[in-house]
């Protein structure tokens, strides 16, 4: 498979410039695919494919019949990340997850942010995810994320954005690890010759974060992975995750407290937990403190947790950042906690709940990308060149209803990669999330997941959407 | 000197699920066993005699389901019970799936080579053509039976043998030893058309393949030589050393279940391990004429009774919901 003729056609391409040469840091890459005889490349993509349903590295869709399980298409052509490119990010992402977190410990506190005016007060205490029961906890070190999925795209100039935080429970970090796995196993020759960062070391430094928040300093904290259970759409990631640190995956129900430790059942008795790693959302953690109606959770777990008897990552309470209309404040926060200028940008934000915003929204809703405030995975989200008329005509009845749940963006012609697509290769849009740890230091991920939008000019890559993945290289 | 940490506790969610993974892979084996014997068995025997597939409905103690929705045991529609069905629950296609649901929730327990192995059964017999199984039965008995085997040596390779791996074994060969107890009951009381036959070539014949059966006519042919009812009782039931015999699956069990208690030998700590012990010392300590002089049906049956409350008491003891203290 050769790439004579593929064109960029007016969009950022990862690995080609503008005039259709080879980038320099993927001219090796290229070389090795081009070298390939043919039908070789398609003949790996077949054992890719094989070996993911083999390993049963699958995710669930919701709205499908419970269980029906899907591979996560993956794209043997990876994304390359240039050293120098990196190092911006990772200082980028690190600014940003430290103010984030001084923001949330301070929203949950004394609220000094609120009351200088940098954002108004009602936008925060009037949002869905903030949670009043949170309020004067102290997680060690003042960190409420302690995992992050930032989403970052590129516009048709290269620029990175955030597009969105994912604070509270972000997924897809094992499918970098897998990816990765998987790539090395089927086309190992592609590596050759370049220092591709490794990401195994993701578990190990996961591990390390948990236990150093266990509550009590006795010897060897016992921590756990929380799951809803086998049909949630990542259960792979949440058995995946316990598995490579080798500590129990546990449901709502093998967990009890007693009014203030929490305990599992175990054959022998109930045995004292110290650090939940809980992939719950907060609405379902704690009947007794949240959603009474929720079957996951465990009563009683917010007490033991207020009493300081267990630690929970991500703290409770954290997604009152990832409100789509607080995301548009990050910028403020930056400026106020570091003192310092933004080193990654936001993508520009319409807030609905101004008047001139909403208008310009109403007014061009066909241009735009509104999203509800609170909604996650491609849900909730109208992507206006790409709507019908009784869709937009549906979400500015909602956006009239509701102004403060919506935001809208101008629609990002995000960067593309060439991707097989039958027996040749054309370019897809994609997206990166890197995964950042922040415990006592924050840690970056040298690497992430990179989706991409398999379907011919969409722009959608979550995996509920259709979406597959790559590879995802940085370069030392 | 560091001494090594305590064993990592096992949940009760999880000992429940590897143990009922062990019991269904087992399961699926047998049934696999079942229909490729009885296929063989059939070619072997004489016009008239050719068409007995109801026995194989019988050995799993489900010929009300059967008849239900079947009506007449034939070839084709008892394969298609037994094999495929995905409302029989014990048919190998839910047992698989069964196992692999189990599986799928513990896989951060289990090693990924047996999580990758059960995943390859379950895409193996949802890929299989039906019509093909049924025409190509050996094979495809042959391929599940092997499937498993690989699963049991994976198992043993690969995952350390900790509590979790005993509650595996421990679900294995209470299945196991369930299973040979009913196809010799089943052999003994209708396989058996009439007294007249007993000593014809057909019999022995029959008697050859319930050993097949159990993959033990050769480790029998070892051991007592000739085919003779009585030694084959003797060698299901109480070999000591035959895998498949009864009074060997239960005592391995047995052995299982004090690792998991961590309870001296011959003791008992609770109610499971007492009436393991209990049925283990019996199959030590008898002698095949004293269970054909009582009946052998009526010893299976007890059998069978004995065994379903143990597998109670596990889950009472071990699997069941545990007070706040």
């Amino acid at each position: 498979m050769r790439f004579s003729g593929y064109q960029t056609e007016s969009f950022y391409d990862e690995m080609f410039d503008p005039e259709n040469r080879v980038r320099p840091h993927a001219r090796l890459v290229q070389d090795v695919i081009e070298s390939l005889s043919d039908g070789q490349l398609l003949r790996y993509k077949h054992a890719a494919e094989r070996l993911l349903l083999q390993l049963g590295i699958t995710f669930n869709v919701y709205g499908d019949s419970a269980g029906t399980e899907r591979i996560f298409p993956f794209d043997l052509i990876p994304r390359i990340i240039p050293a120098a490119e990196w190092d911006c990010l990772e200082r980028g992402l690190k600014q940003r997850i430290h103010a984030l977190n001084a923001f949330i410990d301070d929203i949950y506190h004394d609220q000094k942010i609120l009351k200088d005016g940098a954002i108004p007060a009602e936008i925060v205490t009037g949002a869905v995810s903030y949670r009043r029961q949170c309020q004067g906890l102290n997680p060690p070190w003042g960190v409420w994320c302690h995992i992050t999925g930032t989403d970052l795209v590129r516009d048709r100039d290269g620029q990175y954005y955030v597009l969105e935080d994912n604070l509270r429970v972000p997924s897809g970090v094992s499918y970098v690890l897998e990816n990765r796995e998987v790539l090395k196993r089927i086309f190992p020759n592609v590596f050759e010759g370049l220092s591709v960062r490794p990401v195994h070391e993701y578990t190990s430094r996961l591990l390390e974060m948990l236990e150093s928040l266990a509550p009590n300093a006795r010897g060897g904290p016992r921590v756990v992975v929380l799951t809803p259970g086998i049909y949630n759409s990542a259960y792979f990631e949440h058995s995946f995750l316990a598995q490579q640190m080798g500590v129990q995956l546990v449901e709502g129900r093998d967990l009890v407290t007693n009014g203030s430790d929490v305990f599992m059942r175990t054959t022998k008795g109930l045995e004292r937990v110290d650090v939940i790693y809980r992939r719950v959302d907060d609405d379902f953690l704690d009947p007794e403190a949240f959603r009474s109606d929720s079957l996951l959770g465990v009563p009683g777990l917010m007490a033991a947790y207020r009493a300081g008897r267990v630690a929970l990552a991500n703290a409770p309470g954290n997604g009152v950042a990832d409100d789509k209309v607080i995301y548009a404040y990050v910028p403020e926060m930056i400026r106020y906690y570091e003192g310092a200028d933004p080193i990654l940008s936001n993508v520009p934000t319409f807030l609905c709940w101004r008047d001139t915003d909403r208008q310009h929204v109403l007014c061009n809703l066909d241009k735009l990308v509104v999203k509800a405030a609170n909604e996650s995975g491609g849900y909730g989200m109208l992507v206006g060149p790409h709507s019908t008329a009784a869709q937009r005509a549906e979400f500015a009845d909602k956006i009239r209803a509701n102004p403060r749940n919506y935001i809208a963006q101008p629609t990002l012609a995000l960067s593309r990669v060439p991707t097989i697509i039958d027996d040749h290769f054309e370019g897809r849009h994609v997206d990166l999330r890197p995964y950042v740890l922040c415990g006592k230091e924050i840690w970056v991920l040298p690497g992430g997941l990179t989706r991409v939008a398999m379907r011919q000019g969409s722009l959608v890559v979550n995996s509920s959407q259709g979406g597959g993945s790559k590879d995802t290289w940085v370069l030392s | 000197m560091i001494s090594a940490p305590p064993a990592r506790p096992l949940l009760s969610r999880v000992a429940d699920s590897v143990y009922w993974m062990g019991r269904y892979i087992e399961r699926a084996e047998n049934v696999a066993r079942f229909l490729d014997v009885n296929h063989n068995l059939m070619l072997d025997l004489p016009q008239g005699y050719q068409d007995q597939w109801q026995p194989i409905v019988d050995t799993t103690g489900d010929r009300a389901v059967f008849e239900k929705r079947y009506g007449a045991a034939t070839r084709e529609k008892v394969v298609e019970f037994l094999a495929f069905d995905p409302e029989y629950r014990s048919s190998i296609f839910s047992c698989i799936l069964s196992a692999r649901e189990n599986a799928r929730s513990v896989r951060e327990t289990i090693s990924s080579e047996m999580w990758e192995q059960i995943n390859s059964l379950y895409l193996m017999i949802s890929g299989e053509s039906r019509k093909e199984a049924i025409a190509l039965l050996p094979s495809f008995c042959h391929q599940m039976r092997m499937a498993c085997h690989l699963f049991h040596g994976i198992t043993e390779v690969t995952m350390t043998h900790n509590e979790a791996w005993h509650f595996i074994r421990l679900g294995r060969n209470l299945e196991r030893a369930d299973k040979t107890s009913r196809i010799l009951d089943v052999k003994y009381f209708i396989l058996l058309p009439s007294v007249r036959d007993v000593g014809t070539p057909y019999d022995d014949v029959q008697w050859s393949a319930v050993l097949k059966s159990v993959s033990g006519f050769e480790m029998y042919r070892k051991r007592h030589g000739r085919i003779s009812p009585e030694k084959i009782v003797e060698f299901l039931l109480l070999d000591h050393e035959f895998p498949r015999a009864l009074r060997y699956c239960v005592g391995r069990a047995d052995r299982s279940l004090h690792v998991i208690t961590g309870t001296a030998a011959d003791t008992f700590s609770c109610p499971a391990e007492q009436r393991l012990g209990i049925l283990r010392s019996e199959l030590d300590f008898t002698r095949v004429e004293t269970i054909l002089g009582g009946g052998l049906h009526e010893f299976c049956d007890a059998l069978q009774v004995k065994m379903n409350t143990v597998d109670l008491c596990i889950h009472n003891d071990f699997f069941g919901p545990t007070a706040v203290g």
